[in-house]
């Protein structure tokens, strides 16, 4: 009954994909009165309205013994505020077909809303009410923890999330980055209402927020409604930098026994920031490595060649504060010895020997040329502003990402494969059959 | 990516709740000599195209024995031309700044790309070039059945709820080939055979076996000339075998257990339920919105919010589908709660809608999701594409117009009716996945 979604090897590969270099998206950026950073984008072709906020509370800030905070808070958001109950909300929400959802990461929470524009007044409304008037009532607490821990049980049967959560631990130990987001089942039942609250009150604040509206709505009309809207949403201590990990784990194996008939294998380290100067290099020479689906080097060896896997994948994501590089890949439990071999000599030939200039066109033409494409959505674009803001790349930065990805040589390649790919510092994750896999 | 498949029980949700009028009248259908016919949906608030060729071919085609043959075929297309290299296609495309990828489903074959307005042409001809032409070479047969081999493990083999599916599938239907997963039974996907492709490629890929769809950036008068000069010369086939085999009704509830190491067991119910042909499509879309569409919904509500008995429940009903499919209910279990208990309240909540009108301000709510669920899918050209796609496969694309008529004529009655009438335990196959914990070795 799970959909199925095309993604496994498209799964995006950088944080920051792509967006029209043209002059359609034209955004705008402002401060309203209350701190809020407000990026807009005027798309009238459809009386729509998309909206995302990031919000500086994430679970960085969860403390000791409170893992799983910020997640809950963020949870909880739209289960009851002064004025309305969980019912109420959502019944409000379902009467004008809209959604409202909310998220929480290690760095940032977030809340997404689309919206008709009929409806703009009324959404607007609702948002207000659960960013500034929230009451984590007592009785949706104890639902939403039995929930969280409803799905950290439920996590375990996916082989790849439990590889991806035993890689981050190895990766990041004793860090935000290490740890799930939902906390562990200890941590998240201490957390009191009290503690809920105080996070909410703390760290849900207009100067620690960046809004993106895209859609059916002018920059003026949208910001005179939310300066009313949001009046009385005050400013609190302003937003950090994010923490940088202090230290990474050591190179090691990681194996996993499940009953299952492929082995799940993650192999990486850490990667880079997306602040790093060589971003861009190395966003060109991951897409020949792994990153480039179809027209990268692994899919090449591994599933074309010898047919050892369906999805198979490398990418370096790059966040505020801390990067990972990984090599995904499912095969057969006999042959995960045979694939992980591959993945290793891939990844030393990149850093042995330059690409070739067709490779290298090849991948700069695909992230120049399909940037422009890539946003087409309002959803996809409110997204990509807030981002754009978070990371402070600019408003003009669809017009200077080409020359960016221009400007990376074969040289500029191998420099920055031998630098940040490093083998003898993979930490290497198996989960599946073991003694299939052998030793 | 590439070669993606959907199982034929589950349902895209957006598809169901797409279809309307407002976009679906600017489509304009050109049928060329050798009966290939074009739709095309000009929206320029985007600067890309999507540009698909769908085949009138899928799984339902497919003989016992031979299940994932259309699938394999799939991804034997992208393994060359007398033209293109091996592999070529993705790397032209990629290059070229476009995103391509293929699916099969039970009912169809379609393979797509995205790009940019100068560029769309590139893909339109190696489209046309692969139609008749495609090598689907010896060489490559092995090694691409040991990848969907790995495929089939990735999304069935380890994946419980897939796995439940899949054999709940196979009990829902005991003669129509909708029974077998689109991907293949492991041991059929051994011993498929490259004449066995071959025939089929020949039997079902050609014009009047196929439909091109392109939305988005595009200009009529410029794409128009191009479509029939790569088009116009590929000669019309034998029109290939009709699918006849109708499934028997159902008479008497069938049950299955699936057991698999897990966590959490899931409860799956599939009725038996019609397709866009009947009128009932309607009041059943509707009705599905009711059950399961948010959080305030009846489903919801009671089973996730107020009894915590499942993590979350879908309802999913599709009315694009060549033949009748069904309405399906399903739910992953809260933990320590037992399978029979959440069925007997689904029941409960099914037979209230059966007993009693739903409110007037309930039956509003679920069609004002279905219009803002319109507007909001519009927002992406590929989802249009697939959304004209699906209704031109099964009944035409001109039924999307007559789609938000149907939806706003649905009556209190009509819910009540129809929830009567096909959420019938007798014509029900209720599917259990109950969690075994082996050590692993």
């Amino acid at each position: 009954m799970k959909k199925t979604l095309p993604g496994l090897l498209f799964a995006l590969t950088t944080l920051m994909a792509a967006m029209p270099a043209s002059a359609e998206l034209t955004p705008k950026r402002e401060e309203l009165d209350n701190g809020v950073v407000l990026l807009t984008s005027e798309q009238r072709a459809l009386p729509m309205i998309s909206i995302e906020l990031l919000i500086d509370a994430g679970s960085r800030y969860d403390g000791g013994g409170q893992e799983g905070l910020a997640n809950l808070a963020a949870r909880l958001l739209t289960y009851g505020t002064k004025r309305r109950s969980a019912l109420q909300i959502s019944d409000a929400l379902d009467f004008i077909g809209a959604s409202l959802s909310t998220g929480c990461s290690e760095n940032l929470a977030s809340v997404s809303m689309t919206i008709l524009k009929k409806d703009l007044s009324t959404g607007l409304a609702l948002l207000a009410e659960v960013l500034t008037q929230s009451t984590f009532p007592q009785e949706e607490i104890e639902r939403q923890k039995q929930s969280i821990v409803a799905s950290l049980k439920a996590r375990e049967e996916e082989p790849g999330d439990i590889a991806e959560r035993r890689f981050a631990a190895a990766l990041f130990p004793n860090s935000p980055y290490g740890r799930p987001v939902e906390g562990i089942e200890s941590s998240v039942r201490a957390i009191s209402q009290k503690g809920l609250r105080e996070f909410y009150e703390r760290y849900y604040r207009p100067n620690r927020t960046i809004m993106a509206v895209v859609g059916d709505v002018t920059a003026e009309e949208i910001a005179g409604a939310l300066n009313q809207a949001f009046s009385s949403w005050k400013k609190g201590e302003p937003g950090g930098e994010p923490l940088v990990p202090s230290a990474t784990g050591a190179p090691t194996l990681i194996r996993v026994s499940k009953e299952l008939t492929q082995a799940n294998i993650i192999m990486g380290h850490e990667g880079v920031t997306r602040g790093n100067p060589d971003y861009y290099a190395i966003q060109v020479m991951n897409n020949i490595l792994g990153g480039g689906g179809f027209s990268s080097r692994v899919v090449d060896s591994i599933r074309n060649e010898r047919g050892l896997a369906y999805s198979v994948y490398t990418n370096f994501n790059a966040d505020k504060s801390h990067g990972t590089f990984q090599f995904v890949m499912q095969t057969k439990n006999d042959s995960a010895r045979e694939a992980m071999r591959i993945a290793r000599e891939e990844i030393e030939r990149i850093r042995r020997e330059p690409v070739s200039e067709q490779e290298l066109n090849d991948a700069k033409d695909y992230l120049t040329g399909s940037f422009p494409l890539r946003l087409d959505t309002n959803r996809k674009v409110a997204n990509f502003l807030a981002q754009v803001e978070f990371f402070q790349l600019g408003l003009d930065y669809p017009d200077r990402y080409g020359d960016f990805i221009r400007k990376v040589t074969r040289e500029d390649v191998l420099r920055v494969a031998k630098r940040y790919l490093q083998p003898e510092k993979l930490i290497t994750v198996v989960v599946g059959n073991q003694n299939k896999i052998g030793e | 990516m590439r070669r993606i498949f959907l199982t034929s029980i589950s349902v895209l949700l957006s598809l169901t709740f797409g279809a309307g009028p407002a976009h679906a009248t600017s489509v304009r259908e050109i049928v060329l000599d050798n009966g290939l016919k074009v739709l095309l949906l000009e929206d320029h608030k985007s600067p890309a195209v999507t540009f698909q060729v769908w085949y009138r071919v899928g799984s339902r085609n497919e003989k016992d024995g031979k299940s994932g043959l259309a699938h394999f075929l799939e991804h034997m297309m992208f393994k060359g031309t007398p033209k293109t290299k091996p592999e070529e296609y993705s790397r032209i495309i990629a290059k070229n700044g476009g995103r391509s990828n293929a699916f099969t489903t039970t009912d169809v074959t379609v393979y797509f790309a995205t790009m940019s307005r100068d560029k769309i042409a590139i893909q339109l001809e190696l489209e046309a070039e692969r139609m008749t032409q495609a090598l689907l070479a010896e060489t490559y047969f092995e090694p691409e059945k040991n990848v969907i081999q790995e495929e089939r493990r990735l999304r069935t083999e380890d994946n419980p709820v897939s796995a439940l599916a899949e054999v709940a599938n196979a009990v829902a239907y005991t003669v129509h080939p909708y029974r077998r997963p689109v991907i293949g039974w492991m041991e059929d996907i051994q011993n498929l055979t490259r004449q066995d492709m071959v025939d089929y490629y020949r039997t079902y890929y050609a014009p009047n076996n196929a439909f091109i769809v392109v939305t988005g950036d595009f200009s009529t008068e410029e794409i128009l000339p191009k479509i029939k000069a790569a088009y116009g010369k590929i000669p019309r086939g034998p029109e290939p075998p009709k699918v006849r085999v109708q499934e028997p009704a159902q008479k008497g509830e069938r049950r299955v257990i699936l057991k698999k190491e897990a966590e959490l067991p899931f409860l799956l119910m599939f009725y038996h339920a019609p397709n866009l042909n009947d009128p009932d499509n309607f009041a059943l879309d509707v009705l599905t919105v009711v059950l399961a569409g948010g959080r305030s919904s009846r489903l919801y509500h009671d089973l996730v919010y107020q009894k915590r008995l499942t993590r979350g429940v879908d309802a999913d009903y599709s009315s694009v589908s060549i033949d009748p499919s069904g309405l399906s209910i399903s739910a992953q279990l809260m933990p320590g709660k037992e399978p029979a208990e959440v069925e007997r309240e689904i029941d409960r909540l099914l037979d209230k809608v059966k007993a009693d009108l739903i409110a007037e301000r309930e039956l509003e709510k679920a069609k004002n999701q279905i219009e803002a669920g319109f507007i909001f899918a519009q927002d992406s050209i590929f989802g249009q594409a697939m959304k004209v796609g699906y209704y031109e496969a099964t009944g035409g694309w001109e039924r999307m117009n007559s789609y938000f008529d149907g939806i706003r004529s649905v009556t209190r009655e009509d819910i009540r009716r129809v929830a009567r009438q096909y959420l019938d335990r007798d014509r029900r196959t209720v599917g259990t996945l109950i969690p075994t914990k082996e050590k692993a070795l």
